[in-house]
């Protein structure tokens, strides 16, 4: 569907490496641009009027690999909660193929990965906490995640790497919400691996009325 | 120490591919995990059978291990642990998978918590292949068959724990493989008699359904799962699960901070 900047009812940039959440009735829908192309989004969804739903990667995948689909999403793809239920539906899509199995980097997984040094970087996990509290959660509730427009192989021989995003600048991906949602997003402040092409960058988020 | 903030994406992008491949020589070059442990009459705490369909919830002080037996091939059993001490520390499938470069958890791998510590080393297994992707049944696969969702979620809530504290598991007995088109599928079924074995890293909580893969055939199990919790020999500094790889051996490192 074609849309209008100037009719959407939220328009925010968000800075390159920070946290941001929005509540969406069901039936808006939220475009997430990659401004400067090469930008990992991570996002979680729960629902605004019982959080203890919440988006479920793996109810997700599973429901999507029986209807014969693929490891990863892109547009038609249902986001599914832990109760199996549609939460989101990806209807535009410039970029092709996001992941939901890597998760989110973290301080700590990021010094099993890439050694000690990098324990105080800032990371994704950080920025759900800092969000996550402000909805009175904790890190009891964060689980896998989505990570738009980023570039997850899981290859026949069962490889699993982060290779370089293939977003171009200005791309997005568009999701239309099936429930009242909160969505936390943080715009993925890692070097350690080419997900941001080494250069965190700002993404812009719009909010539409159906 | 690398001064991380200033290096170049040139820099970085040598650090990471000289990483890469040091996981891909490492995943090449795995040792043998396929022979079944030993366990002294001695060294046993409890054995258990599952029946099809029904779950375990059960604890394991660290050093302890879990043999897990499927002797009828059922397709499939899935795994989620908490670290009995701090249970906001969980077993996390997307790190478990992303810290080690691979789907395929199967001997010598371990099993990663949000924390960046090892709460379980694969330290033998019979090579059926363990999925941390697709997640157990649920309601919606399992039509009125008992599901892996449901008995993980009651195995929690025997530990006093919720909904919000089971997060994406680990299914057993399961060999899925991406193919070149990007499509998930399982490859074969279990052979009967196939075995795991998880030793604990940490005190655990364990969540262990005897239900199937979300993408097997039949979505009902069609056998009993064995367990055997016994005493396992301390690990040491060369460890092979702890050798095994860069990460794991950071894994631990971590770990060990954490008992210090």
């Amino acid at each position: 569907m074609e849309h209008h900047f100037d009719a959407a009812i939220l328009d925010v940039v968000v800075p390159a490496r920070a946290p941001f959440s929005a509540t969406l009735k069901a039936g808006q829908v939220l475009r997430i641009i990659d401004l400067e192309s090469q930008q990992a989004v991570d996002a979680l969804f729960y629902n605004a009027a019982d959080p203890g739903e919440r988006y479920s990667a793996q109810d997700t995948l599973a429901a999507q690999a029986r209807a014969g689909g693929r490891y990863d999403l892109s547009t038609g793809s249902v986001l599914r909660s832990n109760e199996g239920r549609a939460m989101a539906t990806i209807v535009a899509d410039t970029c092709g193929f996001h992941d939901t199995s890597a998760g989110a980097c973290s301080c700590e997984s990021n010094t099993v990965r890439f050694g000690q040094a990098t324990r105080f970087m800032h990371a994704c996990r950080e920025n759900f906490l800092t969000e996550l509290a402000k909805y009175g959660m904790d890190k009891r509730d964060l689980v896998s995640n989505v990570n738009f427009f980023m570039n997850v192989p899981i290859r026949p021989d069962g490889e699993l790497t982060v290779d370089d995003g293939v977003s171009a600048p200005g791309g997005y991906v568009e999701l239309r919400a099936e429930m009242d949602l909160l969505v936390l997003i943080s715009n993925c402040p890692q070097v350690n691996n080419p997900c941001n092409g080494f250069r965190p960058t700002p993404i812009r988020c719009v909010v539409w009325e159906p | 120490m690398d001064h991380l903030d200033t290096m170049t994406p040139a820099q970085y992008r040598a650090r990471y591919e000289a990483l890469q491949a040091g996981a891909r020589a490492k995943a090449g070059a795995m040792p043998d995990f396929g022979v079944k442990p030993a366990i002294g009459a001695g060294d046993v705490i409890a054995r258990e059978v599952i029946p099809p369909g029904w779950y375990v919830a059960l604890r394991l002080r660290r050093g302890e291990a879990l043999h897990v037996e499927n002797p009828h091939g059922t397709p499939g059993a899935s795994v989620f642990l908490w670290n009995a001490d701090d249970v906001s520390e969980r077993f996390n499938a997307g790190d478990t998978a992303k810290l080690q470069w691979t789907t395929l958890i199967g001997g010598g791998r371990v099993l990663f918590s949000d924390m960046g510590r090892v709460m379980a080393a694969v330290i033998a297994d019979s090579g059926a292949g363990h999925d941390p992707i697709l997640g157990p049944s649920t309601p919606q696969t399992a039509g009125g068959a008992r599901n892996g969702r449901d008995n993980l979620r009651s195995a929690a809530a025997k530990f006093g724990l919720g909904r919000r504290d089971v997060g994406p598991c680990l299914t057993l007995f399961a060999k899925m493989r991406v193919d070149a088109a990007g499509l998930p599928a399982l490859v074969g079924a279990p052979p009967p008699g196939a075995f795991v074995t998880l030793r604990a890293e940490m005190n655990l909580l364990v969540a262990l359904s005897n239900t199937p893969h979300p993408l097997a055939t039949l979505q009902e199990a069609t056998g009993e799962i064995g367990i055997v919790r016994y005493r396992a020999a301390p690990p040491g500094a060369d460890d092979p699960c702890r050798c095994a790889t860069e990460e794991a051996a950071r894994g631990f490192e971590n770990n060990d901070r954490y008992f210090a």
